[in-house]
């Protein structure tokens, strides 16, 4: 097999875009299972235990409950808008995965900008929300889409600090190159969860309310707007917007796995860490912070939506200048500049 | 090859959609379609070796003055009938306009020669082992530096400049003093009283 892929290097590309392809999508049957089995242990109850032996096969049971019912547009709908706003979501979702580097050398597209195009393509992923609020031509939708875009923007402000004191220390856009320089003699305590932690837990926080999650759902508030920007939507293409929202959330807790948590990386440079493979580390990070995801939305209450402006706007954003400006001056004063 | 054909998707792709910005009857589709140009337009960028413009046109333009956009043309309660009137009465004045930029265009291309030397010293690719975006970073932290403070600067007043233009405070609006409630004991907040039956505090 490696000698194949020595000699066509294209055969190596489609295996890896292949792989990720798949890889993310049965992530996600995973994730619906994982969660709601997650959010029934902090509430005592048992959660899917009925299709197929602990109810594992629940999320193929409603892939296809989702795909074989009728997809409906409202009258009143922009009817063009309306079909391609969730399907603008998921593909800028899955897209977002072609930089992201799950082992040494194993991502779809090695490039040198890698972190803003991650950053680019979230910041598109609120037109998915925008169009599909104000196609469905509804009050509770468009209130929605309305929402979302602002936090959406807002949000990204901070997150866009946060990644800035990340460069400053590893001094590449490149999220191979990222996990690299995390790569030092302290193991687990040289990655930038450690020395950044301030920026780690404002990166969560603000990825939670980038992806539209508890406790930042303000855009799918079931008690104000029944259920935001997806209340017009039936099945193909609500499970297109459904699909979207879990790919994010796996693509933002990958993302905190190679910025803070180093990627690939073994926890200790030492013997039987290196023997284990660095796609399973990496799996288990990833899967680590969509844990704290999914157990963040069942722990929290629901932000009011001037206490997720004001946290957004006056508490994240002083602090990350803040912390932009003391990690500069540091690196400069000690000389630990990146070469 | 691949990137011959990648130009003219995007050139093509950039130029129906600029077209349709100004042809569609709903401005909200306008508005998406001004998106698509952009969008386009960093494609192109992408392919003339700009990575980083090319991301910084997405995030910046596409990413957050678009949504602006779109966000006051979706408020606004827009009258298309006027708007179509507004456009027979203006489009001969925009016909002159583009007729007059596409003579100077034809001119200025037709005739002017660039000299070698200039083709010599324009930054087309990366040179070397820096990447795009440290060269644009040499160069703009270093050389330009005073010139990137002044456009700091003028940002700086515009921002203030908006927020003294909207900035209202409202004398009956309640506002929520995150001190306040943070610093509320429940000594000072709960009162436990002994009420008598049928009489009421």
């Amino acid at each position: 097999m490696s000698v194949w892929f020595e000699t066509y290097p294209w055969l190596f590309r489609t295996f890896v875009i292949a792989g990720v392809l798949v890889g993310v999508l049965l992530s996600t049957a995973v994730l619906i299972y994982g969660e709601r089995k997650i959010w029934a242990a902090v509430h005592m109850r048992r959660g899917p235990n009925v299709v197929g032996p602990w109810g594992v096969l629940q999320p193929i049971a409603d892939f296809l409950k989702f795909i074989l019912k009728e997809s409906m547009v409202p009258d009143g709908a922009n009817k063009g808008v309306f079909i391609i706003a969730p399907l603008l979501s998921v593909i800028l979702a899955i897209s977002a995965w072609a930089v992201i580097p799950v082992s040494k050398g194993w991502v779809v597209a090695d490039i040198n900008v890698g972190i803003l195009y991650i950053f680019a393509v979230s910041s598109l992923g609120v037109y998915g929300i925008i169009m599909a609020g104000w196609a469905s031509n509804s009050k509770y939708p468009f209130l929605s889409a309305l929402r979302a875009a602002a936090q959406m923007v807002s949000y990204e402000v901070s997150i866009g600090f946060v990644i800035v004191t990340v460069l400053l220390c590893a001094g590449s856009l490149n999220l191979s190159q990222i996990v690299e320089a995390q790569n030092s003699k302290w193991g687990m305590f040289g990655w930038y969860w450690l020395p950044l932690l301030p920026m780690f837990v404002i990166f969560f926080i603000s990825a939670l309310a980038e992806t539209n999650r508890p406790p930042f759902d303000l855009a799918e508030a079931e008690s104000e707007l029944v259920a935001g920007y997806m209340v017009e939507y039936s099945s193909s293409l609500f499970l297109l917007q459904f699909l979207t929202e879990l790919v994010a959330i796996l693509g933002m807790s990958s993302l905190a796995a190679v910025l803070f948590l180093g990627g690939w990386l073994p926890p200790f440079n030492v013997a039987p860490f290196t023997w284990v493979p660095g796609l399973v580390w990496f799996l288990i990070k990833a899967w680590a912070v969509v844990l704290m995801f999914s157990i963040a939305k069942v722990i929290v209450p629901r932000y009011r939506y001037d206490q997720l402006m004001r946290l957004g706007w006056k508490v994240f954003l002083p602090i990350s200048i803040f912390y932009v400006v003391l990690v500069a001056g540091v690196l400069v004063t000690m000389g630990w500049l990146p070469k | 090859m691949i990137a011959t054909i990648f130009f003219y998707l995007f050139a093509t792709v950039a130029l129906a959609a600029a077209v349709m910005v100004i042809t569609a009857r709903n401005p909200v589709h306008s508005v998406l379609f001004l998106i698509l140009t952009f969008f386009n337009a960093a494609g192109l960028f992408l392919l003339l070796g700009a990575e980083f413009l090319a991301m910084m046109l997405v995030v910046v333009y596409v990413g957050a003055v678009a949504v602006l956009f779109l966000f006051v043309v979706m408020m606004l309660d827009v009258d298309f009938v006027e708007l179509r009137q507004g456009m027979l009465k203006y489009w001969p004045v925009g016909a002159v306009i583009g007729l007059i930029i596409l003579a100077e265009l034809a001119l200025a291309l037709i005739t002017w020669q660039i000299s070698p030397q200039a083709m010599m010293t324009a930054p087309a690719a990366a040179v070397g082992a820096v990447t795009n975006t440290e060269a644009l970073g040499l160069l703009l932290y270093t050389k330009y530096f005073y010139f990137f403070q002044a456009a700091g600067l003028v940002l700086l007043t515009a921002m203030i400049g908006a927020i003294v233009l909207t900035l209202r405070h409202k004398a009956h609006v309640k506002r929520q003093v995150v001190a306040d409630q943070v610093a509320r004991k429940a000594a000072t907040s709960v009162e436990i009283r002994n009420v008598e039956p049928g009489q009421g505090l």
